[in-house]
């Protein structure tokens, strides 16, 4: 962490003599090495673990319990549960959350595990697609990510991936809105220390949806990340936008071994 | 320090003398070495309404900075602390660090509070604003050249 945060202050007299086109390449990869990432549930407050690790105090556990009425749950014109294809979540449905987004053949692009959900329910059951962060969403996606807790994230080895890996990679470290700062900047080069009162963590996505405390609600990945955009008084995008997907797919990536903790806890 | 300040000084003896900004509603100024040694506005800020603007949370400083601020229970650590700044810096460098740190550092990652352009995506309530006025700048400007003491 010392040695990242320390990196741009070295690197300021070379960009002076090399041209800044070489740094800008260099600063993008300045990755945190494999072995010093950690979940943001290492940072928490020895009450909010508590919270977290006990699904009795975990109010994000509601949500699951939600999802599972649902899961069983006949709907749509075709009269059709997911359980009637899908079965018993807690074996089908194991290792799904850890390995999303993933590239859907038939759209031709990555979808994420929302976007997954909203297709079954479109063409399987033939019912309504459920809106971004309503109760129905975020308890279907908390109740399939709690199948795969404990699991290790493992982004596909599909090539097809590779451009929205790279286009989300890009985005995380360009510098946006009227603070002008990149997610980079902070979760890559400041981990750990305090932006004013809040511990700056290094921005996995294991733990969603989530039960965030400042919400009193559990919330997606996206609404997290919209949190973060607006404050950097940058112009966040529609729910659903294309540019969310891929810096999932960085996210993901970038957090590829991290255990999924669904639904997590966080301040 | 020592190095960084070199470096600085061979990118901005380059730059000495030219008018910076011509951006929109934004006053221009003139950058000599790493300073702009005149005022925005013509006056001198008012030092008590620059710690106001310091410690408001809107003006975000104390997110990365801490400084002489005993009332405020949240400070950040991601820069240096504000405390003795004005020891360490003239007014005219304390402006250009407010205006534009980025010419001073192309990799900081204090915002540049009297910018407009070259900024991306940027929300719509702020766009083409700055974060500061020019009068707020020399209020902040006025206050931190009174934190002598280190
Ligand atoms: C009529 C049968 C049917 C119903 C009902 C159905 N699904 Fe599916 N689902 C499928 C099939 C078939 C696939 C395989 C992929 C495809 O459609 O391309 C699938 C794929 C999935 C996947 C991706 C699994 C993976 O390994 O990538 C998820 C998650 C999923 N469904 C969730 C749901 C949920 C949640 C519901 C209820 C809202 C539901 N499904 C209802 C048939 C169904
Ligand atoms: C100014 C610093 C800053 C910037 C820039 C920033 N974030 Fe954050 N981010 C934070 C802080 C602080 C938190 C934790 C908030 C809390 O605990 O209340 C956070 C939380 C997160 C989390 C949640 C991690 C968890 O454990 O649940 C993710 C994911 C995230 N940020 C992603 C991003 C992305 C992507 C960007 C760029 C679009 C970004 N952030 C930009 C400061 C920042
Ligand atoms: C996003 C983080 C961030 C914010 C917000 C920020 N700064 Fe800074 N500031 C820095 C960093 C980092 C440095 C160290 C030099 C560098 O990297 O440019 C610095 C340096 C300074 C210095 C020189 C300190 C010294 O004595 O060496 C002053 C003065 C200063 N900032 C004042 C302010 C004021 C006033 C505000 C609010 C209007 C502010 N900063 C907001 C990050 C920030």
């Amino acid at each position: 962490m010392i040695v990242n945060s320390k990196r741009t202050q070295w690197l300021a007299p070379v960009a002076v003599m090399l041209g800044f086109a070489a740094i800008e390449v260099i600063s993008a990869h300045a990755e945190i090495p494999l072995g010093e990432r950690r979940s943001g549930y290492a940072d928490l407050a020895p009450d909010t673990k508590a919270m977290q690790d006990d699904d009795t105090a975990n109010p994000g556990m509601l949500w699951v319990q939600d999802g599972e009425a649902l899961w069983n749950a006949k709907s749509g014109a075709a009269n059709r549960a997911c359980a009637d294809c899908h079965n018993d979540a807690r074996t089908t449905m194991t290792g799904v959350a850890a390995r999303y987004p993933a590239f859907n053949s038939k759209l031709g692009r990555p979808i994420d595990l929302e976007q997954r959900i909203n297709l079954c329910r479109v063409e399987r059951q033939q019912a309504s697609a459920f809106a971004y962060e309503s109760k129905e969403l975020l308890s279907l996606s908390a109740f399939i990510g709690k199948q795969s807790r404990g699991e290790p994230i493992a982004p596909p080895t599909d090539e097809r991936l590779r451009p929205f890996l790279e286009a989300g990679l890009e985005q995380f470290n360009r510098r946006q809105g009227q603070l002008n700062l990149s997610c980079g900047q902070c979760h890559d080069d400041n981990w750990g220390k305090r932006l004013a009162g809040s511990l700056i963590p290094q921005a996995h996505p294991n733990g969603y949806p989530l039960y965030r405390l400042e919400w009193q609600a559990v919330g997606s990945l996206q609404r997290r990340l919209r949190n973060c955009i607006v404050g950097m008084r940058a112009e966040p995008y529609d729910y659903g936008a294309p540019e969310y997907v891929s810096l999932e797919i960085y996210l993901m990536w970038r957090a590829r071994g991290l255990p999924i903790e669904t639904p997590a806890v966080r301040p | 320090m020592n190095v960084r300040r070199c470096a600085l000084l061979v990118l901005l003896c380059a730059a000495t003398g030219t008018v910076a900004s011509g951006q929109g509603s934004l006053r221009p100024y003139v950058i000599v070495d790493d300073a702009i040694p005149a005022s925005l506005t013509g006056t001198r800020g008012d030092p008590g309404r620059g710690r106001a603007i310091v410690v408001a949370r809107q003006n975000t400083c104390l997110l990365c900075h801490s400084g002489p601020f005993p009332e405020e229970r949240f400070q950040g650590n991601l820069s240096p602390s504000l405390k003795g700044t004005g020891a360490r810096w003239n007014e005219g460098q304390l402006r250009l660090r407010l205006v534009d740190a980025s010419r001073l550092n192309a990799h900081t990652i204090m915002p540049s509070y009297y910018r407009v352009e070259g900024l991306n995506r940027v929300a719509p309530a702020w766009r083409g604003k700055p974060i500061l006025s020019a009068e707020q700048i020399e209020d902040v400007v006025a206050y931190l050249a009174t934190l002598r003491d280190e």
